[in-house]
């Protein structure tokens, strides 16, 4: 069996004094998808961050396209193909949809071209010159999706993005990542909507306490629901 | 002779032009101030000190080498805004992950620094500086009399002011600048070299001190003191403009300066604190200032 696109061994990190990760070990497959369920301040989103190299303080292992994340400066991440969603999207006030999508610059060839993103994302083609925080919450989360799928990314690490949205939002997001699917990327999803997850994602990890609890197929998700109902407090 | 309000057109267009002149150095020092605050958050006190070095530069590549003006008033720019990242990168750098306040006393420091070390080696008197030949003399405009250099240095100021705007607006170094401003973790988690970006706009920053300073050696002459004399001025510019506001501190330096000279024909008494005032008032009724984000 290949190397995995992605792997994360025994990832420790820290906000401040605050120790968040401790000891996660994960693993991603070329063109698979993997979900990161959990309930709130469990690391999720902390998961992401340190893999992105956003978050520094960190200890443990981390391995893209046999590059080593560990020791490359933030800058750098992105030209190894990895793009980051942000839970927040940080869309730009300050630019507008077309310079918020253009912003990221190229990595790799083989990205979607605008044409491409403007047939997937009809609304951001509608409203290229208006600022892109006048952008609904939905409009927002495609435009911070579409400007990673722009730059040729392998792998996308994507952080809640069906929070807050209305359920035709999360429809069309679930058909883009559907999409993207068929397209080879890679992705990762943290989430916490599981019913979502379950139809993008092909495994799944929940996270509890900063650590890696328990990973399972999507074929077993019906199976392991009454534990993860559990674990979730839904 | 045809008076406005009592007053001779030529006193009243002559203080416009004095305004005006003003306004063109406090646009491009507020404008220099702006790009640095709105990236980099601090608050470049040394911004005089470049200034005042652009004129030194100046004059001591004349003195030196015999580089004439237009010579000086691309080099002198591009040495200063060298420097500028030399220090950013080496010293400045180092304070970002503290309070703001450490880039505010640093670059304080550094400005008390250079300015000692000019003092002491040139004394407290200006140096003069020829204006250049091509641009000597004036016109006599009927209403009147123009000097030719003060009607360059307005234009000058306009051109490399427009030229930042548009950098800053329409340009893809511009996008990542304004991004950064809002969001520098981000923009570097795409792939931008963010503090290679702050590099180039503490020395963007700087550059615009110094062609401001060029420009004003042969107006002011070329003293140690200059840049401290209107530094102060400035700030009070660019918080009527708003902080980090690229448009603000543009439109804020014409007008302040236009307002000083005006004041200096109706009420001259009030012609050195007419900016202040209007400073407070701002302050008042806009905190974020005219061209603010909150305004």
């Amino acid at each position: 069996m290949s190397e995995p696109l992605l792997k994360v061994t025994d990832l420790h990190a820290w906000y401040g004094e605050s120790h968040i990760l401790h000891g996660v070990n994960l693993h991603v497959n070329e063109g698979e998808t993997i979900c990161i369920l959990g309930r709130n301040g469990m690391g999720k989103t902390t998961t992401l961050r340190t893999i992105m190299g956003i978050l520094r303080k960190r200890t443990g292992q981390m391995q893209f396209a046999g590059q080593d994340l560990m020791t490359m400066p933030l800058h750098r991440t992105a030209h190894t193909g990895l793009g980051f969603v942000p839970e927040e999207r940080g869309i730009f006030a300050t630019l507008n949809v077309e310079e918020n999508l253009m912003l990221p610059p190229k990595v790799a060839d083989g990205g979607m071209t605008v044409d491409e993103i403007f047939r997937l994302f009809p609304n951001l083609k509608e409203r290229r010159n208006s600022p892109g925080t006048k952008l609904s919450g939905g409009e927002q989360q495609m435009l911070a999706m579409a400007r990673i799928l722009r730059t040729g990314a392998r792998c996308l690490l994507l952080d809640e993005p069906t929070e807050g949205l209305a359920p035709v939002i999360i429809d069309a997001i679930g058909e883009v990542l559907t999409e993207l699917k068929s397209r080879g990327m890679t992705v990762v999803l943290v989430e916490q909507n599981f019913r979502f997850a379950s139809r993008v994602a092909d495994r799944f990890y929940l996270m509890d306490h900063g650590q890696m609890a328990m990973e399972f197929p999507v074929g077993d998700l019906e199976a392991r629901r009454e534990d993860l109902n559990q674990a979730l407090g839904v | 002779m045809i008076t406005i309000f009592g007053v001779p057109t030529a006193a009243l267009f002559g203080q416009l032009l004095v305004g005006l002149i003003n306004g063109s150095f406090y646009a491009l020092l507020s404008l220099g101030l702006a790009v640095i605050f709105g990236l980099l958050r601090v608050i470049n006190f040394a911004h005089g000190a470049q200034y005042m070095l652009g004129a030194f530069a100046a004059y001591l590549l004349s003195l030196w080498l015999g580089l004439g003006y237009w010579g000086a008033l691309i080099l002198a720019p591009v040495l200063v805004g060298l420097a500028g990242a030399v220090v950013e990168r080496t010293l400045l750098s180092r304070l970002y992950k503290l309070d703001h306040l450490y880039g505010l006393l640093f670059t304080f420091g550094l400005a008390l620094t250079i300015e000692g070390t000019f003092r002491y080696i040139y004394g407290a008197a200006g140096q003069p500086y020829p204006t250049p030949e091509a641009l000597a003399g004036g016109v006599n405009l009927g209403f009147m009399f123009l000097p030719i250099y003060r009607g360059w240095v307005v234009v000058a100021s306009l051109i490399v002011c427009i030229a930042v705007w548009l950098l800053i607006e329409k340009t893809k170094l511009g996008s990542y600048l304004r991004a950064a401003t809002e969001n520098p973790t981000l923009v570097q988690s795409f792939g931008v070299n963010v503090p290679l970006l702050l590099t180039f706009t503490y020395g963007l920053g700087a550059a615009l001190a110094a062609f401001a300073g060029v420009l004003a050696a042969p107006i002011y002459q070329v003293s140690p003191l200059m840049g401290s004399n209107i530094i102060i001025i400035v700030f009070a510019v660019v918080v009527v403009g708003g902080m980090g506001s690229i448009l603000g501190a543009i439109v804020t330096g014409y007008m302040l300066g236009i307002a000083e000279g005006l004041t200096k024909v109706f009420y001259p008494e009030a012609s050195n604190i007419v900016v202040f005032v209007i400073m407070a008032i701002v302050l008042i009724l806009r905190p974020a200032g005219l061209f603010g984000k909150d305004a």
